[in-house]
């Protein structure tokens, strides 16, 4: 089998060898294998072993092995046990899999009317979603909490039908959490949904109108399918930073709605414990994973990017 | 499939004030001469000129630009020289499955494990050199790490889109490797570049996850000054600040799509 790669083949036009065309295969791909392999790889299973250690008194790290980070992230504790860390992880991937469906639930709509807009304009219409896109999270988040302040009609209302107290604002809360979540994530579903949208075939949709199809199958079985590509791509890209997400909750839900992001920000800020930082962000891969793999067992194939 | 039912047409609409209600709730106060409070007092744009004396937002706005435009640099250059070793080479499917499961990590794994990760690395890295201190550097690193991921993909993707035949052809023709890639490759290939230095520079510019972790107390970005804002308490300067880069976030949304839209012509 060896011998079989030193012969010469034409690669595309080029006469050469297996080896010599790995060789320089590799040269390329060195300098950025290196640095994701030192950056991305490495750093990842240096968080990997770092949960298995001990924090020191000082927020430094001791090098004695142990499992207490992850009991202590499933409630065990010298007290007994509580639920809280594992109710802050449901939280989030609750979160996460309600944001990304409400923003699904609102991309179809917002596709359909796009793609039926005029050639000239719908470049425009378009442009509508790309710009908050691109808005930065921090500025979004803060417009959210600003727009929910006690001095807003939206608060005033609320508290005129007896919602909150007088003066109080929107937040913190569920409610503001999911109203941050979903303006910040629903561009991500739209865009790439509307690659798959402009693309379908309506005949399809006709003859499916034709034969007498309930609105519920025309959609099950003649559009969700044509647009799953660009769905899983928009579902995907919503989920996967939902379930991290730390700056919509830290400004709309307080200390009271935290969600996963949170929890990990707290113990590399503040609270300095790194091995349950890293503990942490073990569990959030974990079901980040799990909650692709559910999805990806749902819908057939996924294509990212 | 012209005409659109009216539900879906006020769905539309209800989702875009959704989503742009906010953002004019903040450049509305902007221009409000209050100093204090969410109550309209008249119109006044000097917030915006004292935004331009302030020098911890100018620090801020040049360390955002630094970061963007080396990290971008950076992250186009091996994230492009990465796309081609990868597609243009015959590598067993194992070794392109594992190099494809590497570049699609920053994809599939939430910002903020990469970000407590490198916070862990750099910690370690901090015995062997001082220059893991977090900072600048530090941070610039982090942006090049998901960004050499992006760039290789969306370069990928365009390798893939233009085929090889003009590569074959240009072979065919004895073209050394330097001439082929200089003169044949490269101009096909550079809507794609741009497009993936586009990407970083905007993932760059709009990142705060990763920065908020690996930042010194010397390196504010302009989003880790607004978010430490919002907890001190938001002056009407923060309002214009934000309203000018969502006015630079509309421009250079405009452009992309200008330029992107005459090269497809």
């Amino acid at each position: 089998m060896m011998k079989r790669t030193d012969s010469l083949i034409t690669w595309y036009g080029e006469l050469t060898t297996r080896n010599r065309l790995l060789k320089r295969g590799s040269v390329l791909l060195m300098p950025g294998m290196l640095w994701l392999m030192l950056f991305l790889v490495l750093p990842g299973l240096v968080l990997v072993v770092v949960s298995f250690l001990t924090r020191g008194a000082y927020g430094e790290l001791e090098w004695v092995f142990t499992l207490e980070n992850y009991k202590r992230l499933a409630g065990f504790s010298l007290f007994g046990w509580t639920a809280d860390y594992l109710l802050i992880l449901w939280r989030s991937i609750v979160v996460a899999m309600v944001t990304t469906f409400i923003s699904v639930i609102l991309s179809y709509p917002l596709c359909f009317f796009i793609a039926a807009r005029p050639e000239r304009s719908r470049y425009m219409w378009l442009t509508l979603v790309i710009i908050p896109f691109w808005t930065n999270m921090v500025i979004r988040a803060y417009a959210w909490f600003l727009i929910l302040s006690p001095e807003m009609p939206f608060a005033k209302l609320a508290s005129f039908l007896g919602f909150i107290p007088q003066g109080a604002p929107l937040y913190p809360n569920a409610f503001a959490v999911y109203l941050g979540m979903v303006s910040m994530f629903l561009p991500f579903v739209t865009l790439p949904l509307y690659a798959s949208v402009e693309r379908l075939d309506w005949s399809l949709v006709e003859a499916a109108q034709d034969l007498y199809a309930s609105r519920v199958r025309v959609f099950t079985q003649a559009i969700l399918p044509q647009t799953l590509p660009g769905l899983s791509v928009g579902i995907i890209l919503t989920f996967v930073p939902a379930m991290g997400m730390f700056v919509v909750p830290d400004l709309l839900g307080g200390a009271k709605y935290m969600l996963v992001g949170n929890l990990i920000q707290q113990q590399f800020g503040t609270s300095r414990d790194w091995p349950f930082g890293a503990a942490i962000s073990m569990g959030l891969m974990v079901l980040t994973m799990v909650g692709l793999q559910i999805y990806r067992r749902k819908g057939k194939e996924i294509e990212v990017v | 499939m012209k005409r659109t039912h009216p539900v879906i047409v006020a769905i539309s609409y209800l989702t875009l004030v959704f989503l742009y209600l906010p953002l004019a709730g903040v450049a509305v106060f902007s221009v409000n001469e209050a100093r204090r409070g969410l109550v309209w007092k008249g119109f006044t744009l000097k917030w915006y000129y004292k935004l331009f004396q302030n020098e911890w937002i100018l620090e801020a706005a040049w360390n955002t630009l630094l970061l963007a435009v080396g990290s971008t640099l950076v992250a186009t250059l091996l994230g492009t020289v990465l796309a081609i070793g990868m597609d243009r080479f015959p590598w067993r499917s194992h070794t392109s499955n594992f190099l494809d499961t590497i570049l699609h990590i920053p994809v599939v794994i939430p910002d903020i494990i990469l970000a407590a990760s490198l916070v862990v690395a750099f910690g370690l890295l901090r015995w062997v050199s001082s220059i893991f201190e977090p900072g600048l550097l530090n941070m610039m690193i982090g942006h090049i790490t998901f960004q050499v991921a992006f760039v290789a993909l969306v370069v990928r993707s365009r390798l893939v889109a233009i085929g090889r035949e003009v590569e074959e052809a240009a072979r065919d023709l004895f073209a050394s490797n330097w001439y082929l890639l200089q003169k044949v490759m490269l101009p096909l290939l550079m809507p794609g570049i741009f497009a993936g230095a586009m990407l970083a520079f905007t993932l760059s510019l709009d990142d705060f996850v990763i920065s908020f972790f690996t930042a010194g107390p010397e390196s504010q970005t302009l989003p880790l000054f607004i978010f430490a804002a919002v907890r001190r308490g938001v002056t009407p300067q923060i309002h214009a600040l934000s309203t000018l880069i969502m006015l630079l976030t509309v421009v250079l949304v405009v452009l992309t799509e200008r330029v992107t839209r005459q090269r497809d012509r």
